[in-house]
């Protein structure tokens, strides 16, 4: 972790024997995930839950997921979000959506789960929320 | 109404690096069709999707992650109608358990559930070397 000029943290920048390219950024109130990803699919949604789980495990309870690179999302997506908002609810944190794409969005949308999940247009404006 | 008759059969490994390929043939084909009168979008999504979910299921569950197996997918397009097939060759699973809606925040079903929503019919049965599932949409 190494503090850049632009103010905020870099956590980790995760290239490694993951599936997923995936950026983490500790911005304070939240850790930001930004999926720089088509797919959010049955072949790299694993990753996005395990990285999620060490962040929890770190103490890092308030996320915020940016999908805006992300096209198409399957269930194991919608899956491994689901888990990581259970994860976080359980230890009186939240996480948060931002960024959908209009197909990603009726998604939520069939699977009523834009009534479980916070989602914003940006991640600026889901890390702010944070900050309330 | 579509006027095109296309048939595609494919068999990939039983990895889901593949599920890619195979999504990306099925907005292909919304892409390509004729005549077509629907939301386009909205079709390349949805034949994205139930393939990705049916080719999930089959590797994952009735293929149980073996990389030595293979997928087998056929799609058909005949008067009007998409037909979506896709093979495997494990032990099968319960599709039936997951077909009603389940609750937003459960860990599993949603895949199966997306396909019957989408899809004008669902079925999956057993066959001589394995399963089928086997899915029906009226263009």
């Amino acid at each position: 972790m190494y503090n850049t000029s632009y103010g905020f943290r870099i956590v980790t920048i995760i290239k490694e024997r993951i599936k997923m390219n995936l950026q983490i950024e500790d911005k304070g109130a939240a850790v930001l995930l930004l999926v720089e990803e088509d797919r959010l699919d049955a072949h790299n949604s694993g990753d996005l839950k395990n990285q999620m789980l060490k962040l929890f495990e770190e103490g890092k309870h308030n996320l915020v997921v940016d999908l805006q690179a992300v096209r198409f999302v399957d269930s194991s997506g919608l899956g491994a979000l689901v888990s990581g908002f259970k994860n976080a609810s359980s230890r009186n944190g939240n996480l948060k959506l931002a960024g959908l794409q209009l197909q990603v969005k009726s998604m939520f949308e069939l699977t009523r789960l834009h009534r479980v999940f916070e989602i914003y247009t940006d991640s600026g404006e889901a890390l702010a929320s944070f900050q309330q | 109404m579509t006027t095109d008759r296309i048939a595609v059969d494919i068999k990939v490994p039983n990895q889901t690096r593949y599920l890619c390929l195979i999504g990306h043939i099925g907005e292909n084909i919304a892409h390509t069709l004729r005549n077509y009168s629907g939301d386009r979008e909205k079709l390349a999504y949805d034949l994205n999707l139930v393939l990705t979910e049916g080719m999930a299921n089959a590797i994952l569950h009735a293929n149980q992650g073996d990389p030595a197996k293979e997928v087998h997918i056929e799609i058909s397009i005949v008067k009007n109608n998409l037909f979506i097939k896709v093979f495997d060759f494990g032990q099968g699973f319960d599709v039936e358990q997951y077909i009603k809606p389940s609750h937003p925040l459960d860990d599993h079903g949603r895949g199966v559930y997306l396909m019957h929503t989408i899809m004008d019919e669902v079925t999956y049965r057993q066959t001589k070397t394995g399963h089928v599932l086997e899915m029906r949409k009226i263009l």
